[in-house]
């Protein structure tokens, strides 16, 4: 599955270098606006909202729910699931869901971050799997 | 100040081929034109605007004149908003015939996803590294579309099969179609799932070919004998992950609709014939909703029981049998929306599925992906008296 599926391998900009140095340690990075207060993704040094330069680096914690998702079936290698995660800190990102049984997926379920590797030097990419059951 | 009256559509033409391994995609753009220019009584020689979108190949709208021979262009505009484009060029020609700046607007499409690898996507893209990864196809992402409204309006996978079924209905007509099969809503949930929730049979087909459009300004139209198709309003709009405040329950057709029924000075009770832009068949479900034909989330309702079918259906819809059976040219199904709409105000649509006087017509379109980011473009038109 996401073992065989070849994953593009991002390349870093002068704007997202930090973006993807903090991957490399296992972190996902936000942006903030001063200006405004809202959170956004994928990073900017504008803020998309109120266009205001001042935005600043904020370490999620990398939980959040899926908002949607749609099971890939027709692969080559295999079924891989696309999602949008809405983290808890706000924005809902475009990610993969791996390590889950796809049908027992569900809008609303809570998943945490998990990086996975692009291969060669490039940096790993964040994606979620299902969240332990509180019991 | 509005385009409104301003521009008429003179010409409108469909490349019969639906894969095309022998031609060149200059060659099939090309051929289209001069369909298209036939079909008006104009030649190449009489063309001062050329549009073209993302399709167009090497350097496209330059290298599209050169290829052609346009070498009395006064105006030109390779807008690209994915297959939506076409639908928006019409817009910009009649904007331009409008102001002046051209009176005989060609606007083509063609390319050979059958017959020829594009590379895809363009590189230095903002997103590229934050989403090539994730693996979004137009399958996926607009799935993931269809997931959420299912969710939030409990729309099901029968009620999208209806909009198959019509299309179907329509291309048993269409010897072009290729698709012309009849099939049931049952034929649709059995087909097999292709990404969730959309099976194989809710997907537009894979097809080469093209096609052309001239749109004149009302000096032109008067000296030609084809009938008049007036342009009545149109609306364009974007809309992407707007920072990660993705809202996947509604398209940017909300915007271009009611833009476009405002200039046009008409409702959507008014419009006798749709072409709705049909990747998939939740593309459909969701203009007939940001349009207004019915209230939110309602649409699932509204296109159940054949309500799109050409005869028995309150609005009838693709009456060539759209993209998910007629033809669905380079991925891009703009341009085959408005030439349908065109036959359909000109009384040239097969007898079976023509709307009996159809004087206001509608088209409208999504191009890039309903689930990722997309422009929207609605055009009305009225066949003129
Ligand atoms: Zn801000």
């Amino acid at each position: 599955m996401n073992e065989t599926r070849k994953l593009a391998q991002p390349e870093a900009t002068p704007e997202t270098q930090p973006f993807w140095d903090a991957a490399r340690e296992g972190k996902l990075l936000i942006k903030r606006c001063g200006g405004c207060g809202e959170a956004h993704y994928p990073p900017r040094a504008i803020c998309p909202f109120c266009h205001s330069a001042d935005t600043a680096w904020e370490k999620s914690k990398g939980a959040g729910s899926v908002y949607s998702f749609s099971i890939m079936r027709r692969s080559p290698t295999g079924p891989y699931t696309i999602a949008y995660v809405q983290l808890d800190e706000g924005p809902r990102m475009l990610t993969n869901i791996i390590d889950a049984d796809p049908d027992s997926l569900a809008i609303g379920g809570r998943v945490c971050l998990t990086f996975t590797e692009t291969g060669g030097d490039a940096p790993p990419v964040p994606m979620f799997r299902p969240a332990p059951q509180a019991s | 100040m509005s385009i409104k009256g301003k521009a008429y559509i003179a010409g409108a033409f469909e490349h019969p081929l639906r894969k095309a391994p022998d031609v060149s995609t200059p060659q099939l753009h090309a051929e289209c034109a001069m369909g298209a220019l036939a079909d008006a009584g104009l030649s190449l020689d009489d063309v001062d605007g050329y549009f073209c979108s993302g399709d167009a190949p090497g350097f496209g709208g330059l290298s599209m004149a050169d290829y052609l021979g346009l070498t009395g262009l006064s105006h030109i505009d390779s807008t690209e908003t994915g297959g939506s484009s076409y639908i928006l060029h019409v817009s910009h020609a009649a904007q331009a015939i409008a102001m002046g700046k051209c009176t005989v607007a060609l606007i083509t499409l063609a390319g050979r996803p059958r017959s020829e690898q594009v590379r895809w996507p363009r590189p230095n893209s903002f997103e590229g590294p934050f989403e090539a990864w994730c693996g979004g196809s137009t399958h996926n992402t607009y799935g993931m579309a269809a997931m959420r409204h299912i969710h939030e309006f409990g729309t099901t996978s029968e009620q999208l099969a209806w909009i198959k079924v019509a299309a179907s209905q329509h291309a048993q007509y269409n010897e072009h179609a290729m698709l012309r099969d009849v099939v049931t809503v049952e034929d649709v949930l059995q087909s097999p799932m292709i990404s969730d929730p959309l099976h194989r049979l809710d997907c537009c087909v894979v097809s080469d070919g093209g096609g052309a459009l001239v749109v004149v300004a009302p000096e032109v139209m008067k000296s030609l004998d084809r009938p008049a198709v007036k342009i009545l309003g149109a609306g364009e709009a974007v809309k992407g992950q707007n920072g990660g405040k993705v809202d996947l329950t509604y398209s940017a057709a909300a915007k271009s609709g009611p833009a476009a029924f405002a200039e046009a000075g008409v409702t959507p009770a008014d419009i006798k014939y749709a072409s709705i832009y049909d990747s998939f068949t939740i593309t459909v479900l969701m203009q007939i909703e940001d349009l207004g034909f019915c209230e939110k989330g309602k649409g699932g309702a509204f296109v159940t029981d054949g309500n799109l079918i050409s005869g028995s259906g309150k609005l009838p819809f693709n009456t060539d049998g759209g993209g998910l059976c007629n033809n669905h040219p380079t991925n891009r199904g703009g341009m085959t929306k408005v030439i349908e709409a065109v036959r359909q105000l000109r009384g040239e649509a097969h007898p079976a599925v023509q709307v009996p006087n159809c004087d206001l017509a509608l088209a409208t379109g999504i191009g890039g992906s309903l689930g990722i980011r997309h422009g929207a473009a609605t055009l009305i038109m009225e066949r003129a008296a």
